[in-house]
C-alpha cells in the first residue's frame, strides 16, 4: 500500500512539471504584458519608463531564466508576488482557496445527500414515482447551464423573497450564519449538474449490484430488504459512487469560475480570471499549479478509498 | 488462384439472391428511434439543425437590426421580446443556433480527430510512446478545463473560431483516454496478428483494423461531447471571451442580458432555455446511442 502511494506521488512530479511548463508558456504567448495594463491607454509613458518598469518586474530577462527562477522559488513554496499589487501570492491563494474549497465541499455534500438516496430508491423501485423523478432530475440537471441556473435563482430570490445576497464576502469564522446565507444560492446553482451526475452513477451501480447472486442469497436467508439494500447492495455499489464524487470535487476546486464570477465570490477561479486579464503571470501560474496539484492528490485519495470501500482491492 | 477464380466470377452467382448484409448504421439508428427518449433527442437535434439552416427564412426580424423599442416584454410582434438594443430575441436565438452548432460540431471534430489518433497510437505501440502520451493526457486533465480554454482563447484573441480551437484542444484528452483502453484489448486479437502476417504496416493496421473496432465508443463520446462543447462555448461567450457582439450567440446574449435581470429577465431567460434544450437533446441522443452501440454500458 505505502509503496503504491509513493509511486503515485512520484508520478506527481512529471505531471506538475508539465503543468508548470504549460501554464508558463501559455501566459507568455498572451499578447501584451502587465505593464500595458498598468499604463492603460495613457500615452504619457515614454518607452524608457516602460522598459524601467519591465526591468523592475524582471520581465526583461530571457524567458527560460524567468521560468527557472520562478520554478526554483515554487519548489521552496515561494510563489512570488503579484506583479500588479506586489502582494505575496502564497497568502492570497490561501484566502481564495478557503472560499473555493468551502463552496466545493458544501456543493458536494449537499448534492451527495440528495443524489445518493435518490439513486438508490430509483434503482430499487424501478417503476415508482421516485424513479421517474430521478430520471427527470438526471436529464435536466445535466442540461441546465450552471450560470443560467444561478441567474434564475437570483431572480427567484429577489422577486419572491426580496432577498439579495451580500456583496462583500463574509468568512464562516466571522459570521457563520451570514456566510451560509451567502453560500446558499451558489451551492444550489452548482448542485444542479452534480446531483444529476452522482444520482445517475448511484442508480446504475445499484442496478448492477441488485442483480448479483449474493443479493438473492441475502434475501433468501430472510434478511429484511432494508438490510439487504444498505449492507449488501449499497456497500458494493459504493466504489463507482466514491470515484465520481471524488472526481467532481477535483473539478469543482478548479471549475467554479463562472459561479464565483456571478455571485462575486473571491475564490480561486475569479482570482485566475482577473489575473489572466491583467497578465499577472505569477498569480495565474501559482493558481493553476495549486488547482492541478489538488486535482491529482484528490485522484490519489479516491484510489486509496477504493481499498477502504472494497477490501478485495489491494495496492501493491 | 486458378481454383477460386470461377467462383469469384460475378456472372456465376446471382447476387440478388444473397441476403442483404446487415447495415452497421441502420440497427443503432432504429434502436435509438424506438426509444421514446432517444426519439425526443433526435427530434430536438433535427429541429435545431433545421432552425440553423433556415434561420434567415424563419427569423421574423434581422438579428442585428435595432429597430424596436428596447427591452420589450414578450408579445407581438416580438414574440420573445427585445434586448437592450431593441433587437428581436427570437431572431437572435434562431441565428444563435448556427454559432452553437458550428462551434460544437467543429470543436468536437477537432477533439475527436486529435484525441482518437493519439489514443490509438498510444494503445497500439504501448511502451515509451504510451508512457509519454499518458503523462501528457494526465497534465491536460489535471489542468482546470475552463481556465485552459480561457487562456488559449486569450492567446489567440477572443472570437468564434478561437472558441472552437480552444474547446477542441481541451477536450481531446478525453477521447484519447476513452480510445486507448479498447485499442489495447483489440491488440490482443488474432485478426491483428493475421493482418501483420499478410504484410499490413502499422498505419494500415491502425486505420483498417483498430479504428473500425473503436468507432462505437468514439461516436458515443462525440455525441455526449457535443453537449459539453456547446456549454463550453456558452460559458466562454458568457464571460465575453467567445463570440463577439453584435454576432448572436446564446452565451453572449445571456451574459449581456444578465445586467437586466431585474427589469427584463426575459433577455437572459430565453437564450438560457435554448442552451438547456439543445444540451438536453444531445444528452438524450448520446444516452440512446450508447445503449444501441454498446450494450455493456446500458443504464450507466
Amino acid at each position: 500500500m505505502s509503496s503504491y502511494v509513493i509511486r503515485r506521488l512520484l508520478l506527481l512530479i512529471p505531471t506538475v512539471f508539465g503543468i508548470s511548463l504549460l501554464v508558463f508558456s501559455l501566459m507568455r504567448f498572451l499578447p501584451g504584458d502587465v505593464v500595458d495594463g498598468m499604463i492603460g491607454a495613457e500615452d504619457s509613458f515614454t518607452p524608457g519608463q516602460r522598459e524601467t518598469m519591465q526591468r523592475l518586474l524582471g520581465l526583461d530577462r530571457p524567458v527560460h531564466e524567468q521560468y527557472l527562477s520562478w520554478m526554483g522559488a515554487v519548489l521552496r513554496f515561494d510563489f512570488g508576488s503579484s506583479l500588479r499589487s506586489a502582494k505575496p501570492i502564497g497568502p492570497l491563494m490561501w484566502d481564495r482557496l478557503q472560499v473555493t474549497a468551502e463552496l466545493a465541499l458544501l456543493a458536494i455534500l449537499f448534492s451527495t445527500l440528495i443524489a445518493v438516496p435518490l439513486g438508490i430508491i430509483a434503482a430499487v423501485r424501478r417503476n415508482g414515482i421516485v424513479a421517474w423523478l430521478a430520471q427527470v432530475i438526471g436529464l435536466l440537471g445535466l442540461s441546465v447551464p450552471s450560470f443560467w441556473l444561478a441567474l434564475l435563482l437570483l431572480l427567484l430570490a429577489s422577486r419572491q423573497f426580496q432577498w439579495y445576497p451580500a456583496i462583500i464576502w463574509v468568512s464562516p469564522f466571522d459570521d457563520l450564519r451570514a456566510n451560509l446565507e451567502q453560500m446558499l444560492l451558489p451551492v444550489l446553482a452548482m448542485s444542479g449538474s452534480l446531483i444529476a451526475i452522482i444520482m445517475r452513477m448511484t442508480r446504475s451501480a445499484m442496478l448492477e449490484v441488485m442483480n448479483q447472486d449474493y443479493i438473492r442469497t441475502a434475501r433468501a436467508k430472510g434478511l429484511k430488504e432494508r438490510i439487504v439494500i444498505a449492507r449488501h447492495a449499497f456497500r458494493n455499489a459504493l466504489i463507482p459512487v466514491v470515484t465520481i464524487v471524488g472526481l467532481q470535487l477535483g473539478h469543482l476546486l478548479g471549475g467554479s469560475v463562472v459561479v464565483e464570477q456571478i455571485f462575486g465570490l473571491p475564490g480561486l477561479g475569479s482570482m485566475i480570471l482577473t489575473a489572466i486579464n491583467q497578465r499577472d503571470y505569477p498569480v495565474v501560474q501559482g493558481g493553476v499549479l495549486l488547482i492541478a496539484v489538488m486535482f491529482v492528490l484528490i485522484n490519489i485519495v479516491v484510489d486509496l478509498l477504493y481499498a477502504v470501500s472494497d477490501p478485495r482491492i489491494r495496492y501493491s | 488462384m486458378a481454383v477460386t477464380a470461377p467462383i469469384l466470377n460475378a456472372k456465376s452467382i446471382d447476387l440478388r439472391a444473397a441476403r442483404k448484409p446487415r447495415s452497421w448504421w441502420r440497427d443503432p439508428i432504429l434502436h435509438v428511434l424506438s426509444r421514446p427518449l432517444g426519439l425526443i433527442g433526435a427530434v430536438i437535434i433535427i429541429l435545431l439543425i433545421l432552425a440553423a439552416i433556415f434561420a434567415p427564412l424563419l427569423a421574423p426580424f434581422s438579428p442585428t437590426a435595432q429597430d424596436a423599442t428596447r427591452l420589450l416584454s414578450p408579445g407581438r410582434p416580438n414574440w420573445l421580446g427585445t434586448d437592450e438594443f431593441g433587437r428581436d430575441i427570437l431572431s437572435r436565438i434562431l441565428y444563435g443556433s448556427r454559432v452553437s452548432l458550428q462551434v460544437g460540431g467543429i470543436a468536437v471534430g477537432i477533439a475527436m480527430v486529435i484525441g482518437s489518433a493519439v489514443g490509438i497510437v498510444s494503445g497500439f505501440f504501448m511502451g515509451a510512446v504510451d508512457a509519454v502520451v499518458q503523462r501528457i493526457v494526465d497534465i491536460m486533465l489535471a489542468f482546470p478545463a475552463v481556465i485552459l480554454i480561457i487562456a488559449i482563447s486569450g492567446v489567440l484573441g477572443p472570437s468564434t473560431s478561437t472558441a472552437m480551437i480552444a474547446i477542441g484542444i481541451v477536450y481531446a484528452p478525453n477521447f484519447a483516454r476513452i480510445v486507448r483502453g479498447p485499442t489495447i484489448v483489440i491488440m490482443q486479437n488474432q485478426y491483428l496478428e493475421a493482418g501483420r502476417v499478410v504484410g499490413a504496416g502499422s498505419g494500415r493496421l491502425m486505420l483498417r483494423y483498430v479504428l473500425p473496432n473503436v468507432a462505437a465508443p468514439i461516436i458515443v463520446q462525440a455525441t455526449l461531447a457535443l453537449s459539453t462543447a456547446i456549454l463550453a462555448e456558452a460559458t466562454l461567450s458568457f464571460l465575453g471571451l467567445g463570440t463577439q457582439p453584435p454576432d448572436p450567440s446564446w452565451g453572449t446574449m445571456l451574459g449581456t442580458g444578465r445586467k437586466y435581470m431585474e427589469s427584463a429577465p426575459h433577455v437572459a431567460i430565453f437564450p438560457g432555455l435554448a442552451i438547456a434544450i439543445t444540451v438536453l437533446g444531445f444528452n438524450l441522443l448520446g444516452d440512446a446511442l450508447r445503449d444501441a452501440l454498446d450494450p455493456s454500458l446500458r443504464d450507466v
